[in-house]
């Protein structure tokens, strides 16, 4: 059952009968999916089920079969990933660095690089080596790093599964705080608790293909397939409340 | 035991009274291999993070060879060098053998392969790590792969001193190209295989131990510019 809300703006991303393969392993199967202005989908679902296959497809990192159409084909995309890579340069030399690879203009790099540090609290932290930051702080940088070139859409790879509680914390208020300004994203998690917390629509793969797409509260009130039920019983007991 | 103690001690003297022949030997030893390893830096890291990222057929093959080449005997490239260079070959229009610019030529082609393979590598188990963050912050393959080389910067400067290393101590490319004319071609290690050959061993073996102060010296001073690197980003955590 697959419950898209039809809203009146064209999707930014929509795949249709998208298949992705590694050698002889398909990865994804016949995935159609809108992603639509102001959407926070959570991607759920067991291991290998393609969730993070799922985003990169969405991010146009891998080949596929099947269709991957853009709203615009200037889209501006960005991606955090579970472990950030960050370079041995500063903070604020990170910043720049992806200012350069988004094209932004080098006038607007010192402006957009202060107020992406201002909001993720790291404001004091610019001239630090990027690599002796603590891991929710160098997530913080990745999530700076993104919201700097301004993306109209954001894909998140399990931002907070490596984290400690208190960094998890801070890093889903700043995401709270992204979709609070209207910010599209798209993020694949294993905690339950905090897709519920954060999503408003929640995309349930298994195997490779998905099961269920629904709005954030009736996904979670939704009963009748054994596999999700198995599956939200099986995590929901420790994770909802992380 | 000896022998060990007056090589030293004659190791001592010629540094400590500054012989002119031996300032003249270490001088052109080292900016010969300086020069070569500036040359083959530039190419080799060029070609070897190229490397990293490219695809095309042949690719593995092209990284055995350029492994294969790690091998290479520093005469053989010598003799390489010299039937190029020598009047009947195709480049002996340059009259540059038994130059130090021959010189430099071979051990530029000694040292290229060493600075390739070993920052294909580097750059390879990088772009494994953070790669895909590149490529999704909108880098291209070879954008990558440089930028890891500025990632990586301390990790090249290790792989450029062990370029350095390997030309300062080899002896047969510079002796085939060079001659080992006194004065012109002279380094030190060409002045080491003379010595040896001339049975005047504990002069040999001096010139070996300044030999090796001379690359300790240089290495002393790239070390420490690492360790303030290491301090300065200890001082922040």
């Amino acid at each position: 059952m697959n419950c898209q809300p039809t809203g009146a703006s064209p999707p930014l991303v929509r795949l249709r009968e998208l298949s992705v393969h590694f050698g002889a392993v398909q990865a994804l199967r016949n995935v159609s999916l809108d992603v639509r202005r102001g959407d926070f989908i959570a991607l759920v679902g067991a291991n290998g089920s393609g969730k993070t296959t799922l985003l990169r497809a969405l991010h146009g990192m891998l080949r596929h079969q099947g269709s991957r159409e853009l709203a615009d084909a200037s889209l501006v995309q960005a991606m955090v990933f579970q472990r950030p890579f960050v370079m041995r340069l500063s903070v604020v030399n990170n910043l720049r660095l992806a200012l350069w690879l988004a094209r932004v203009p080098r006038a607007e790099w010192a402006g957009r690089a202060a107020l992406a540090l201002r909001r993720v609290g790291m404001a004091e932290l610019g001239e630090r080596p990027a690599r002796a930051l603590s891991g929710g702080q160098q997530q913080r940088l990745a999530l700076a790093r993104a919201w700097a070139i301004q993306p109209q859409i954001l894909f998140l790879d399990e931002p907070t599964a490596s984290l400690d509680p208190s960094a998890k914390k801070d890093v889903e208020a700043l995401l709270a705080g992204f979709a609070a300004d209207g910010m599209t994203m798209v993020m694949s998690t294993h905690n339950l608790g905090q897709a519920k917390r954060l999503a408003r629509r929640v995309v349930y793969l298994d195997q490779g293909e998905i099961q269920r797409d629904l709005p954030t509260e009736a996904f979670f009130g939704e009963r009748g397939s054994a596999r999700i039920d198995q599956f939200l019983k099986g995590e929901m007991a420790w994770q909802l409340e992380s | 035991m000896s022998a060990f103690a007056e090589s030293g001690r004659t190791a001592v003297d010629l540094i400590v009274h500054a012989d002119p022949v031996l300032l003249h030997t270490v001088g052109l030893s080292l900016s010969v291999s300086g020069t070569a390893t500036l040359l083959a830096a530039g190419l080799g890291l060029a070609l070897g993070a190229w490397l990293a990222v490219a695809r095309f057929p042949g690719h593995r093959l092209a990284a055995l060879v350029l492994n294969t080449l790690l091998a290479l005997p520093s005469v053989v490239v010598g003799l390489v060098v010299y039937l190029l260079l020598s009047r009947s070959g195709p480049l002996g229009s340059w009259g540059i053998l038994f130059t130090p610019t021959a010189m430099v030529v071979a051990q530029t082609i000694l040292v290229l392969p060493v600075v390739a393979a070993l920052t294909r590598q580097l750059v390879g188990d990088s772009l494994r790590d953070g790669g895909d963050q590149l490529r999704s912050m909108g880098a291209g393959p070879l954008s990558c792969a440089l930028l890891m080389l500025v990632h990586d910067r301390w990790a090249v400067l290790t792989v450029l001193i062990a370029a350095f290393g390997r030309a300062i101590a080899e002896v047969g490319a510079v002796m085939v190209v060079g001659g080992n004319i006194d004065g012109i071609t002279r380094v030190m290690t060409t002045s080491i295989a003379l010595e040896t050959s001339k049975g005047d061993l504990p002069l040999a073996m001096a010139l070996g131990i300044v030999l090796l102060a001379v690359v300790g010296v240089v290495n002393i001073g790239i070390g420490m510019t690492q360790r303030g690197h290491g301090s300065a980003l200890a001082g922040v955590r």
